[in-house]
């Protein structure tokens, strides 16, 4: 186990372990996708109130999810690299960013499109939608932030420092349909006691979940390849891998 | 449920298939972008050494 980590910091080995790994993740990532959009579109119910367009929740809620899931990362990955000065995580950090951003942008699109049939309106300058928008500047930030920087080790470090100072938007976002009068609802899933949703929309959603954080990893270990062929350029295992390829 | 009914989602489904077309939009494109930028390094340093190795 310790060896385990130990290679995982070196990038030659981080590269092979990694391209070993994604193919397994990306399989598992489709099969729960397809089993959880089975179960949602087709076998879930229409709600009661909301009839079918409530199916939009099964890649609202799972891109929103991830949206904080993978800033998280992207500020612990940073501060590792911060304190530790350890280069994988720098690059973990940098290649979450624009995952993280997409997500976002998915969360904040899906959830306008579901707005309007049932708010009445695309878009509300509510603290929920406020946050969520506040937290794709963040994203966007860090991206700008990294290629503005000609020096990568400096830029990682700057980066770091404004992900982990963003970090205090996370539970604003989280807090915010219960800590102001929103038009967003609140949360029905990880309320105390029992969820306040139908088993047969709970599962699936569940399942889009874990499919979504699957892909993450999936294409989180395909950018971070492709920044340390890129760190590493100079040294001699990627030119002997350029040079078979 | 027929597949007429399904693809109606109750009269959303302007709403719903967006929704879901926008998403496999954003899915493919995280996919396909490291794809692409892993050739275009590729190539890159490809073409770095052999300008070294005539040079030398």
């Amino acid at each position: 186990m310790l060896r385990f980590f130990h290679q995982l910091g070196s990038p030659k080995h981080f590269y092979r372990i990694a391209g070993r790994w994604i193919p397994w993740l990306a399989a598992a990532c489709a099969a729960l996708m397809l089993i959880g959009l089975y179960q949602g579109m087709v076998v879930a119910p229409p709600d009661y109130q909301q009839g079918d367009s409530y199916r939009i929740m099964f890649i609202h809620v799972p891109s929103a999810w991830m949206s904080l899931f993978i800033y998280i990362v992207m500020a612990v990955a940073g501060a590792i690299g911060l304190i530790w000065h350890m280069k994988l995580a720098e690059v973990i950090a940098i290649s979450s960013a624009p995952i993280g951003a997409s997500f976002t942008f998915l969360a904040l699109v899906t959830g306008s499109i579901w707005g309007k049939p049932m708010w009445g309106a695309w878009w509300v300058w509510d603290a929920r939608l406020t946050s969520e928008l506040i937290l794709l500047f963040l994203y966007l930030g860090v991206m700008a932030l990294y290629s503005a920087v000609e020096d990568k080790r400096t830029a990682a470090r700057a980066t770091a420092i404004l992900a982990i100072v963003g970090v205090v938007n996370i539970p604003i976002i989280h807090y915010s349909v219960e800590w102001w009068n929103t038009l967003h609802q609140g949360p029905t899933v990880t309320k105390f006691g029992a969820p306040s949703i139908d088993l047969r929309m709970l599962i699936p959603l569940l399942v889009m979940a874990v499919a979504f954080k699957l892909f993450y990893a999936t294409v989180v270990l395909m950018r971070a390849r492709v920044e340390v062929l890129q760190r590493e350029r100079n040294a001699q295992w990627v030119r002997e891998l350029v040079d078979i390829s | 449920m027929t597949l007429q009914e399904f693809f109606h989602m109750g009269g959303y489904a302007v709403y719903v298939w967006s929704s879901y077309a926008i998403a496999l939009v954003v899915l493919v494109a995280n996919v396909v972008a490291p794809i692409l930028q892993r050739r275009k390094l590729f190539v890159q340093l490809a073409r770095r050494q052999r300008r070294e190795r005539r040079e030398s």
